[in-house]
């Protein structure tokens, strides 16, 4: 029963460790669709900001300067798909799928440039990574029963960008459903006409929504490299920007149903990954790939409208043309 | 010039527009535009589509910049170059395509854009306050806390309005305001318009229709290509001067038809329903018949099911329910008729929506002039184009139907409305079908291209076509039907003869009344 439990802490522990940066990309998402901006360049925004995150960490050996090179590039690569498809009206998967290619091929290319190890940079130490942090008493509460390992191994001894988690979820909400700028980030991506006739300018308010997303994907991409792992690795981010448009379309475009689906989409990971090779009785090995398909299978069924219809955003994908 | 000095006791004008100009390239859409508008006043802007109407509001708006003229608000010269400066100078606009989210409520879509504080918490207090206010000062009643999409338009119109009110409009633009209203809510707007020119509100009304303008409106610009042909006063004109004004001739205004006797049964529909994908019963126990050599109208606020029966009966949608006979051919469920088939056998379709179904904007006139009877004799052998044909044909219809200009080359997409419908008709009456199924034929098309198409659909029906006409524009349905049903709420709600057809009587069965149950005034 004891072991059982605290198996079962551990496989919840890794999936919030494993959620984590699809949370952050799939908020980046719905920021950016709310706001009538398809972003399927999260994928790509991971990947460069998991990379300037790690070479600037090892460059200048600190973690938190690498954490702002990181928002910078993601920033810079949402203005990017933002110029192409809202100041330019160009088609918004073509330049979110540039924006991909793009950081797939440049920060190889860097990395090979400033650190010659195949694409890599180098192993990060201590002080260029966010480190667990260990809560207070968590050494001494542990040896109670039940509520000692929970607190131990699950609420405490993460690093820094899961915990911000915390207190950025409920700002997220907040800052999208009672605030005028989030009235007219709704309202963007709902009827950008309404928003016009009103005197507030679409193209203005769609930006704002791709550099939060892009401050987002940052956090997720450096959490990537900085926080999960201990330096880059060439396609590092391994269709998580995708995993993450998935989690945040299965969350119907709301914060906490998307961070939901995040925290169901890591589990679902993380489960795959405990379950390798276990025998599991009448079945034989457990089927992990499987278990790995399930977050694309459910968004499959969702969008086929079983668990009621997860209505887009109107204005989702069109840029914005002042009629008359 | 009409200057005061300051210590008259006339006021300035709420608007003056002095030789306003603007071009989009060769086309001169408002030329020395003049206009005084007073205070408090309602001063109607009559023209044909394309004449400048909207270009001039939008100038006024703050959508364009003129490219020469100026505009004084209370007298005082300003440059509107951008939306929001027209609303901090009191000018606001109710367009005609609403500009509002159907999934936000009420109150959120009057705040938006001027909420006044970063928190929406503060503002919806202080909306939910003036909202209040409003709705006593000008009888303007709504539930703040209704969502938009389930509004009625008449009520959706009503946001609208608060939602310039709530701006601080004291000039209030209304373009084309009703046109999706029954003859009914058109009849409340225009009280609401009344009250609010009592209140010092000045009301500019842009409209194509004679009738508005006679009901409601203190004087009256006509505008023809891009000008300001005259400045009326309303109590001194009538709907034929204004007519002529605006097409520059004189206008007929019921299309010349003769009584004649039907022939037989050609399209009988029997207790046709049809339900949507989310599940509503769009048409309910529909049965008619068109007879040969008749033009039976169907009238109806628009959404009411007659779009889904135009669908039905020229095979684009699935027939579910019910069952339609055409001469020997009999279509249920279990026998569905996909639109080709339905064309050899003579039914042609003219559609609603001429640039999304009647056309493809990106070809030229002269392959629009084949759609739908491309595999037929007259573009080519089964397997190749007779390009040159093609193009001939298309020439000898441009100018049999007056359609300028008469170039076969050119894009759809590139002629004006009443053109592009121009070679619609043309092509579906060159097939010369048994039944002819026509919905919006003059929907945003000018005065002289009504009364040609109208003309082209009486030729027709005596020729022996049974035509079913569907129509919005009740004055097009009286003008035209021999027979008039009509539908509400996917029923069919009344018929009406040629002769017995009352216009209030059909405004009122429009809105789903029953006028024999209510008492007469």
């Amino acid at each position: 029963m004891i072991e059982f439990l605290h198996q079962f802490l551990l496989t919840i522990d890794a999936s919030v460790r494993l959620a984590t940066p699809l949370i952050f990309c799939a908020m980046a998402g719905l920021f950016a669709e709310r706001s009538g901006v398809i972003d399927i360049s999260l994928e790509g925004k991971l990947l460069g900001a998991a990379f300037a995150a790690a070479a600037v960490s090892s460059l200048t050996g600190s973690v938190y300067v690498g954490l702002l090179a990181a928002m910078f590039v993601s920033v810079l690569m949402a203005l990017i798909h933002g110029f192409a498809c809202i100041t330019h009206r160009g088609n918004q998967i073509v330049s979110g799928l540039a924006v991909n290619i793009l950081a797939s091929g440049v920060t190889v290319t860097v990395a090979i440039a400033l650190f010659r190890q195949g694409g890599q940079t180098p192993l990060l130490g201590p002080g260029e990574r966010f480190g667990p942090i260990t809560l207070p008493f968590a050494e001494s509460l542990s040896v109670v029963p039940v509520l000692g390992p929970f607190y131990a191994d699950l609420i405490s001894g993460h690093n820094l960008l899961i915990y911000l988690l915390i207190p950025l979820l409920p700002f997220l909400g907040w800052l999208l459903y009672r605030t005028r700028f989030g009235l007219r980030l709704r309202a963007t991506g709902e009827v950008p006409a309404a928003v016009d006739a009103a005197g507030v300018s679409v193209a203005w308010v769609r930006y704002r929504a791709l550099i939060i997303a892009g401050i987002l994907c940052g956090l997720a991409g450096a959490y990537l490299s900085t926080a999960h792992g201990a330096g880059f690795v060439r396609e590092m981010s391994a269709g998580k920007g995708y995993i993450a448009l998935a989690a945040m379309i299965f969350g119907k475009w709301r914060p906490w149903p998307a961070m939901g689906a995040c925290m169901l989409f890591g589990f679902f990971e993380a489960a795959s990954a405990r379950l390798q090779g276990v025998e599991i009785p009448l079945i034989g090995p457990a089927p992990v790939d499987i278990i790995l398909l399930l977050p694309y299978i459910l968004t499959v069924i969702l969008l086929a409208g079983f668990f009621g219809r997860a209505i887009p955003p109107k204005a989702i994908g069109e840029p914005y043309i002042k009629e008359r | 010039m009409n200057m005061v000095d300051a210590g008259g006791d006339k006021q300035p004008p709420a608007i003056e527009l002095r030789r306003i100009n603007k071009r989009f390239g060769r086309v001169h859409a408002n030329r020395d535009i003049d206009l005084v508008v007073e205070r408090g006043s309602v001063t109607g802007i009559i023209g044909e589509n394309g004449a400048g109407k909207s270009t001039l509001v939008s100038i006024l708006y703050g959508f364009y910049t003129a490219d020469s003229g100026e505009i004084l608000i209370d007298g005082a010269p300003v440059r509107i170059d951008k939306t929001s400066v027209a609303i901090d100078h009191g000018i606001g606009m109710v367009h005609q395509h609403f500009m509002l989210v159907p999934t936000f409520t009420v109150l959120e879509n009057i705040m938006m854009g001027a909420e006044g504080s970063g928190l929406l918490a503060p503002a919806e207090m202080a909306a939910r306050a003036r909202l209040t206010d409003l709705a006593e000062t000008y009888g303007l009643e709504i539930d703040p806390d209704a969502l938009v999409g389930d509004l009625p338009v008449g009520l959706q119109q009503r946001v609208e309005i608060l939602k310039a009110l709530y701006r601080g409009a004291r000039i209030l633009i209304l373009d084309e305001p009703t046109g999706v209203l029954t003859p009914q809510e058109a009849d409340r707007l225009f009280d609401v318009v009344r009250v609010l020119s009592g209140n010092g509100v000045t009301v500019l009304l842009i409209t194509h229709k004679l009738r508005e303008i006679m009901a409601a409106t203190d004087q009256v610009a006509v505008m023809r290509h891009g000008e300001v042909v005259r400045s009326l006063k309303t109590a001194k004109t009538d709907r034929e001067e204004l007519a002529r004004l605006m097409v520059g001739r004189d206008v007929l205004f019921s299309a010349e038809t003769t009584e004649r006797q039907p022939g037989a049964s050609v399209l009988s529909v029997r207790d046709l329903g049809y339900q949507d994908e989310a599940g509503a019963m769009r048409l309910k126990d529909i049965s008619f018949d068109v007879r040969a050599g008749e033009i039976l109208g169907i009238a109806g606020v628009s959404g009411n099911g007659q779009s889904e029966l135009l669908d039905i009966l020229s095979g684009i949608a699935p027939l579910q329910i019910g069952e339609i006979t055409f001469g020997e051919d009999v279509f249920t469920a279990g026998r569905q008729a996909d639109p080709s088939f339905l064309r050899q056998l003579g039914i042609a379709h003219i559609p609603e929506d001429r640039q999304q179904r009647g056309l493809v904007l990106n070809f030229s006139a002269a392959e629009c002039a084949i759609l739908g009877y491309q595999d037929g004799p007259n573009a080519g052998d089964r397997i190749f184009l007779d390009q040159a044909r093609i193009r001939d044909r298309c020439q000898k219809m441009m100018v049999d139907f007056d359609v300028r200009p008469p170039s076969p080359e050119l894009r759809a997409g590139g002629f004006s409305g009443g053109n592009q419908q121009k070679i619609v008709v043309a092509r579906e009456l060159a097939a010369s079908p048994k039944v002819l199924l026509v919905g919006q034929p003059t929907r945003g098309v000018d005065i002289g291209a009504i009364e040609f198409i109208h003309s082209q659909l009486i030729a027709m029906r005596d020729a022996g076509c049974a035509i079913l006409l569907v129509s919005v524009e009740l004055d097009e349905i009286l003008a035209l039907s021999d027979r008039i049903l009509v539908m509400n709420d996917g029923q069919i709600v009344g018929e009406a003869g040629r002769d017995e057809a009352d216009p209030n009587r059909i405004g009122l069965m429009m809105a789903g009344i029953d006028p024999g149950s209510e008492a007469r005034p």
